[in-house]
């Protein structure tokens, strides 16, 4: 056993001599293809690896012990430091939760206004994660472009909410914020384009040799070992179970827009990168139809944006300013915070990694008696385990890749 | 007098509830409400005993004895087509009923229906592993095991996940302070430096909040930078914006705040 000594790195129960022709590499937690802090034990037989550990842990910040001990509204902030790579499908999966628990019906504008976020949010994230993977693999111009696609739409959310990575822009009860006038214009520009800059990838993409060579039949998951590990989002669809929460149990208006779930049976890294470009596809449909209804709304003049339920959510600024009542109710609801009623709700939203789920046990007070925050990533990072031996080590970097993990979501 | 705080659930509590106050419930339902969940019910009662079960916000909830939850869950699988478990977790109760409630969070992906199945043990008690149905009970587990500190039977590799190897006390427990305890203070200062290091450098500050104005070496006053070590000056003057490192920096030497516009609209 190594001793604990200091300023040496103390790698517990491995010995790195062995006996064997096995060599143990230690790979991350601080590589630049780990997608975070992942460190990766693996034992490799010549390039090829027998088995493989992966340690998370380096990015824990206790979230759901800071949760039970933050009133509602306090922790909405915190969901952002999820998966801050889509920071507004983690507020909305933690605003619907509470609504669930509280049953709250939120007003037709803030569902528009919050699809819409949501969507970006997706487009945000897949072109994160082409620009990343491809960068990984090798392809440095996919990355430039894919990155300049994102910081439009980043200046998009920017214009709503003032933020570019942490948005908190969706409230419990509803939004805060109508659209700003240059809003839908901007979106409008930027999805017209949009078709144009997926072929753009595809044609540097589809075809390339180095591409294919890294994707294709690499990291293949079988259906049942999909859904043995618990995956869910792309990785499940790329398994072949046509399974997306936002179809099979919708929530805000999914079931009134069109789209189509996009599934593939190969299983490998190359079927998941068809699925996420599909997949944007997708959601550029959705974000069209959804600007149809922001419209309609606009027309029929519905411009409430937070629910109406003075127990739990503050009156609009305008009457907290001009009525005693609802000054007194936004002053408790400050300080005191809200109080659920005791029950335990889990909620499950599609988010751009896969199910997100929140499970919130109230006691009745205003803090969660226990919030527990089910993150895609996890299981996807434990997926490596049995994903990985068989696999050479340059197939590590682009498992990891199409994975899509993100570590402020793996440790939360 | 020092307010009391008790030990067993150090939680942070509202400073003030009105005397009044009750808490309302949730609604709660009969399982024969939904005729899937009802069907599953009976499946289930037929084959072991139910403690309780009802339907809450469209999800049912079971509570089973803990030494079935391994066939309870293969039962839930092979017959029942709930193909998926989602979520598994503990709630603590040490504090009001001396233990913890162990849940399973479950999906059927045919009947597009979610049930959680719960147990509960005892403070000290051990739960059997569902590694050998769902791969992913692996981490989750492992996880459980990590926050809580709840012992799980057959489990392959029962180790810390997110937390060190070496971590004394189990974080989510109510009886773990926000904060860390002692133990944590100390962690990073004797694994780093060593325990005689101690005096020098002092326990950790684990509040993030905590703001030391007065304090210039760990917090800088936004606009008023100095160098590490100057003591705290009320009448410092603004730091220039225009400030450069000695010798200047290499691609922003040559930049004039005057000169300098901001684009107002990026093409896109």
């Amino acid at each position: 056993m190594q001793q604990t000594n200091r300023l040496r790195p103390f790698f517990e129960n491995i010995t790195f001599e062995r006996d064997d022709n096995e060599l143990v590499l230690n790979f991350g937690p601080q590589h630049p293809s780990a997608h975070g802090q992942l460190r990766l034990m693996l034992h490799l037989q010549q390039e090829q690896i027998v088995k493989a550990y992966p340690d998370i842990g380096y990015l824990h910040r206790g979230m759901e012990k800071m949760a039970e001990n933050m009133i509602y509204n306090e922790f909405m902030p915190t969901t952002d430091r999820m998966d801050y790579i889509a920071s507004s499908s983690n507020n909305y999966g933690f605003a619907l939760a509470v609504e669930r628990l509280i049953g709250l019906e939120v007003p037709r504008r803030a569902k528009v206004i919050r699809m819409l976020l949501l969507e970006i949010n997706r487009l945000m994230s897949h072109l994160f994660w082409l620009a990343t993977t491809a960068l990984d693999v090798g392809a440095m111009t996919i990355f430039l472009f894919a990155f300049r696609e994102r910081e439009y739409l980043m200046d998009i959310i920017e214009d709503y909410c003032g933020a570019r990575l942490t948005h908190a822009a969706i409230r419990i009860g509803g939004v805060p914020l109508d659209l700003p006038d240059n809003f839908i214009p901007d979106l409008k520009n930027f999805l017209d384009k949009l078709p144009q800059n997926i072929k753009d990838y595809e044609d540097l993409l589809d075809t390339n040799r180095i591409w294919l060579m890294r994707m294709e039949n690499v990291g293949v998951i079988p259906t049942e070992m999909a859904l043995s590990w618990g995956c869910s989002g792309p990785m499940l669809r790329a398994s072949g179970v046509a399974w997306d929460i936002r179809k099979e149990e919708p929530y805000e208006l999914y079931d009134e827009v069109e789209f189509a779930v996009p599934v593939s049976d190969k299983g490998d890294n190359f079927a998941r990168y068809k699925l996420y470009m599909a997949e944007m596809r997708e959601s550029a449909k959705i974000l069209y139809q959804c600007i149809e209804k922001y419209e309609e709304t606009v027309q029929n003049n519905q411009t409430e944006l937070m629910a109406h339920a003075p127990q739990y959510i503050s009156a609009p600024k305008l009457d907290i300013m001009t009525q005693n009542y609802s000054l007194m109710q936004h002053f408790v609801l400050v300080t005191q915070g809200m109080r659920p009623a005791v029950g335990e709700v889990y909620v499950a939203t599609e988010s751009p990694k896969g199910e997100l789920g929140f499970f919130i046990n109230s006691q009745g007070g205003p803090y969660p008696y226990r919030l527990k925050l089910r993150a895609p990533s996890f299981w996807h990072t434990g997926i490596l385990t049995d994903l990985l031996p068989g696999h050479y080590i340059p197939d590590v970097v682009s498992i990891i890749g199409t994975t899509n993990i993100v570590f402020g979501e793996v440790d939360r | 007098m020092r307010s009391y705080t008790p030990k067993d659930d150090v939680q942070k509590k509202s400073y003030y509830t009105d005397r009044y106050w009750v808490a309302p419930q949730v609604p709660k339902s009969d399982v024969s409400e939904d005729a899937v969940f009802a069907a599953d019910h009976a499946e289930l009662r037929a084959h072991f005993e139910i403690l309780e079960a009802y339907i809450q916000r469209d999800q049912m909830v079971v509570y089973i004895h803990p030494k079935d939850n391994y066939a309870v869950l293969e039962f839930l699988r092979d017959h029942c087509g709930y193909t998926q478990l989602s979520e598994l977790s503990a709630i603590d109760w040490i504090a009001q009923r001396g233990g913890f409630e162990v849940f399973y969070q479950m999906l059927s992906m045919t009947k597009r229906k979610r049930i959680r199945v719960k147990c509960f043990i005892g403070e000290n008690e051990a739960i059997n592993s569902v590694e050998k149905l769902f791969r992913s009970a692996d981490w989750s587990e492992r996880e459980m095991y990590d926050m809580f500190g709840i012992k799980v039977n057959n489990h392959p590799f029962l180790k810390r996940i997110l937390m060190p190897d070496d971590w004394e006390g189990f974080p989510l427990r109510k009886t773990y302070p926000l904060q860390g305890d002692e133990f944590a203070a100390w962690y990073e200062v004797d694994r780093i430096f060593g325990k005689e290091a101690r005096d020098i450098i002092g326990p950790e500050i684990r509040d993030a909040a905590r703001v030391d104005r007065y304090d210039t070496e760990r917090f800088a006053r936004l606009g008023y930078e100095v160098p590490k070590g100057t003591p705290f000056d009320p009448n410092q003057p603004k730091t220039s914006l225009a400030y450069q490192e000695e010798g200047g920096v290499f691609l922003i030497e040559g930049f004039d705040e005057e000169k300098s516009t901001i684009i107002s609209d990026r093409k896109r």
